[in-house]
């Protein structure tokens, strides 16, 4: 889509709760899957014959797997909490990205045909009945909505953190996506995704020549520019980490420059690791999709591969669903890991490493040398919602944080309510990094961009730092619309890189 | 007077047996269906010590709303915590002879019912004003809403205004749950009173009011943060990697 085609929201100095505009993004939603990546994934190639009713059976399905889809769609007592909580709303003024109003979508089929009252008023055909307890039939017009606006939410579990239940209006839209998926529609994006996994090994389809290419390029590079030969090593057997990684590090900017920060703090740590071709991805779509079996059997190659490799300790890369799936679930989907290392955690993120040797004075830092940039740090709502690192509550906070201190000499957060966990997202989580939805992807990091503006005003912020891959892409993408450079977005390991001396190198 | 007496006896029946049924049948349904997941919103607490105070602060203080929205966070904290105290006062319609601290707050209770209305009546406001609210609302939410302000005023009116024979109803609600019936006073307000709340009691377990267990069941409130220290797994998940072993 043409930049001209986009309406940008405008930026004001006090965010402001948008009048709501109904149906302002009313659509078609994103490219649905074709047969193909349907088939791969186990769903129907397309809609399948009486596809409402089995569209209700997988709910029931579900209900019957997931409390919290359970407890969600009994509690929500619509007392608005959440109604200004979500970036979509706020970006795009559609009343039905109110989180409330996106599990409505779901709970009006779940009212008619999973409670007492609904079936009751359905089976009398009383449509009072069914309008008094916001329960309708599942038809075209439902999917249709379902398709569009569980495809507008990232699932960045922003309205669980405000709503008194704790309602996750992510994992409702997963339920939802799910349920979709297997009714024979689902996403294009994210199912040719997961196929490229399933075939090759990442999300980006690069094979392993072109891996092992890439990196030794990469190491010439740390070589031209330290004088020290810095090594990216793949499926090296006996190596101690397993670094997992999501594919974008590979080649995508300014990702790879965080890339190039882990194998210096490797290297400097004298930790020996690889990556692995089998296990050349560290995204894991099958939760965007809502699908535990896919989520489940992506996760089983990370263990195969440190199985294959005989590491003893697994380290994920900066990426914040995959720190989700791996900090939270990976266990569960394909623990038990009692074949590594037990002294380490299952897994560790990369950042929890860089900050243990800060904390030991293992690494020299000159920080002078990213002077030439003011920082701010975006929480990632993956990690910052969803996960945790070092070991107490919060340390998903302070950890990064500690890192950029450690490497840079200028530092400001962004305003208290939209860090920590009351980020905003990038806009582009949850499944929805495609160019197909690049209109709401625009909108939708409306939040983010006034709060960094605020602190490119007031502290002459020049630079963001991230720790997602998704977020570095969007934001790489987003920011010219909102007249920002798109060179402002930074990984934290790429601070680390450029501040880290290593030993042997020529200061310079 | 008999007929009047059988059909209130009845209808107290009824409502008692759909709600007890109803919600415990719905907190079976909870207990019973499996968290697959560990989905914790974070940061979350790292022992069941800590699971147990930030439910309780949900619960007591209605934290997750008072950092959201100071408005509804006052209106419904109000009303929820009147409630509570007008609850625990009308025991000693059920009781005899009555507890101790059922007769202490008697008065708190009394009083009480004034933050309840005034409560309600700022939610229900809140329904009719607030742009996004009323577009989420549907005519069930402010049926409930009207519902609760019927009941608090009939009960208000008959504490201070036109009292009703509370020694009748107390014999009237022993009898019947001794299955040994008194007559029922019948002044109208009472009835309009007994009439809504019996209705309350039978749309709890098939409305939203299952909120009031569902807060106790939220996986995103009441796991505990320890993904990486402890495999959790459904029953359900360790049958699918029982089958693939084979
Ligand atoms: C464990 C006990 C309970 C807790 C923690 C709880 C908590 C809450 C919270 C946090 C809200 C949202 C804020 C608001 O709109 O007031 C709410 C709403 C509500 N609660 Fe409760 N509640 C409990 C029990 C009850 C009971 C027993 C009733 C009624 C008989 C009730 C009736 C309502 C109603 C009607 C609303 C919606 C108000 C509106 O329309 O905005 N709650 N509750
Ligand atoms: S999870 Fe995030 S994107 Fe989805 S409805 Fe909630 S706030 Fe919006
Ligand atoms: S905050 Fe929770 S209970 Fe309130 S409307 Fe939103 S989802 Fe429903």
């Amino acid at each position: 889509m043409a930049k001209a085609d986009i309406e940008i929201p405008e930026m004001r100095e006090y965010p402001v709760i948008p009048i709501l505009k109904p149906d302002a993004m009313k659509g078609d939603g994103p490219f649905v899957a074709k047969a193909d990546f349907q088939t791969v994934l186990g769903y129907p190639g397309e809609l399948v014959d009486n596809w409402e009713t089995k569209a209700v059976e997988k709910l029931g399905d579900l209900l019957s797997c997931f409390r919290s889809l359970r407890v969600y769609l009994d509690s929500c007592v619509h007392c608005g909490a959440c109604t200004d909580k979500c970036h979509y709303m706020l970006g795009t003024s559609d009343p039905k990205n109110m989180p409330v109003a996106r599990q409505d979508l779901l709970r009006q089929v779940y009212r008619r045909y999973h409670t007492l009252p609904g079936k009751f008023f359905g089976k009398m055909g009383w449509q009072w009945g069914l309008d008094l307890i916001g329960a309708k039939e599942m038809d075209k017009a439902v999917l249709d909505d379902w398709y569009n606006y569980y495809h507008q939410c990232s699932q960045c579990r922003r309205c669980s953190v405000f709503c008194p239940y704790g309602i996750d209006t992510a994992d409702i839209s997963m339920a939802a996506r799910e349920i979709m998926a297997s009714i024979g529609k689902g996403q294009k994006y994210c199912n040719e995704i997961i196929g490229k996994v399933y075939r090759i090994g990442n999300n980006l389809g690069l094979p392993e020549p072109a891996l092992r290419d890439t990196l030794e390029g990469l190491e010439e590079d740390i070589e031209a520019d330290t004088g020290v030969a810095v090594r990216l090593p793949i499926d090296e057997k006996g190596a101690e980490v397993l670094l997992i990684t999501p594919s974008a590090d590979f080649f995508a900017e300014p990702h790879v420059d965080g890339l190039m920060g882990y194998a210096k703090v490797f290297h400097e740590a004298g930790i020996s690791w690889t990556l692995s071709s089998y296990a050349s991805e560290g995204a894991n779509f099958g939760m965007f999709i809502g699908s535990y079996e896919n989520m489940r059997k992506i996760s089983l190659r990370i263990r195969k591969a440190a199985l294959d490799l005989g590491v003893k300790r697994i380290v994920f890369g900066e990426c914040g669903h995959a720190w989700r799936v791996a900090y939270s679930f990976l266990n569960t989907l394909a623990g038990p890991f009692d074949f590594l290392d037990p002294k380490y955690p299952v897994p560790q993120h990369i950042c929890e490493i860089t900050y243990g040797l800060i904390q030991e004075g293992k690494l020299n830092f000159d920080k002078s040398r990213n002077d030439d940039m003011v920082l701010t740090f975006h929480d990632s709502c993956n990690v910052a919602r969803a996960s945790r690192m070092g070991n107490v509550p919060g340390g998903q906070f302070i950890i990064p944080r500690e890192v950029i201190k450690a490497a840079c000499n200028h530092f400001y957060d962004m305003d208290a309510d939209t860090i920590h966990d009351q980020t905003f997202c990038c806009g582009g989580g949850g499944g929805l990094l495609t160019d197909d939805l690049m209109d709401l992807r625009v909108k939708g990091a409306l939040p983010r961009m006034q709060a960094l503006k605020n602190v490119v005003e007031e502290h002459g912020v020049t630079h963001m730092a991230a720790i997602c891959a998704i977020c570095k892409s969007q934001f790489t993408k987003v920011l010219p619309y909102y007249g920002f450079n798109m060179d402002k977005i930074v990984s934290v390991h790429q601070l680390i890189s450029n501040a880290l001396i290593l030993t042997g190198q020529e200061e310079g | 007077m008999w007929f009047l007496t059988g059909f209130y006896a009845l209808f107290f029946y009824f409502a008692i047996i759909v709600l007890v049924a109803g919600v415990g049948y719905k907190i079976y349904e909870y207990a019973r269906t499996p968290a697959p997941l560990k989905v914790p919103t974070m940061p979350a607490p790292l022992t069941r010590g800590g699971v147990v105070l930030r439910i309780l602060s949900e619960v007591v203080l209605f934290r997750s709303l008072f950092r959201s929205n100071k408005w509804i966070w006052l209106f419904g904290w109000m009303f929820h915590f009147a409630l509570l105290l007008v609850l625990l006062r009308h025991l000693r319609y059920f009781i005899d002879p009555v507890w101790g601290w059922v007769a202490l707050i008697q008065p708190f209770g009394k009083y009480a019912a004034f933050a309840m209305v005034i409560g309600l009546i700022g939610l229900l406001v809140r329904r009719f004003t607030v742009e996004r609210i009323r577009y989420i609302s549907t005519p069930s939410d402010y049926l409930i809403l009207v519902l609760l302000l019927v009941i608090g005023m009939s009960g208000m009116m008959m504490s201070f205004v036109v009292h009703t024979d509370i020694i009748q109803l107390k014999a009237f609600f022993l009898g019947a749950m001794s299955f040994n019936w008194q007559l029922i006073p019948s002044d109208p307000i009472l009835l309009l009173h007994l009439t809504t709340v019996f209705l309350l009691m039978i749309v709890f377990p098939y409305s939203k009011l299952l909120h009031a267990p569902g807060i106790f069941f939220s996986p995103s409130r009441n796991q505990v943060d320890n993904s990486r220290e402890k495999r959790h797994l459904a029953p359900w998940a360790a049958e699918l990697e029982k089958a693939e072993a084979k």
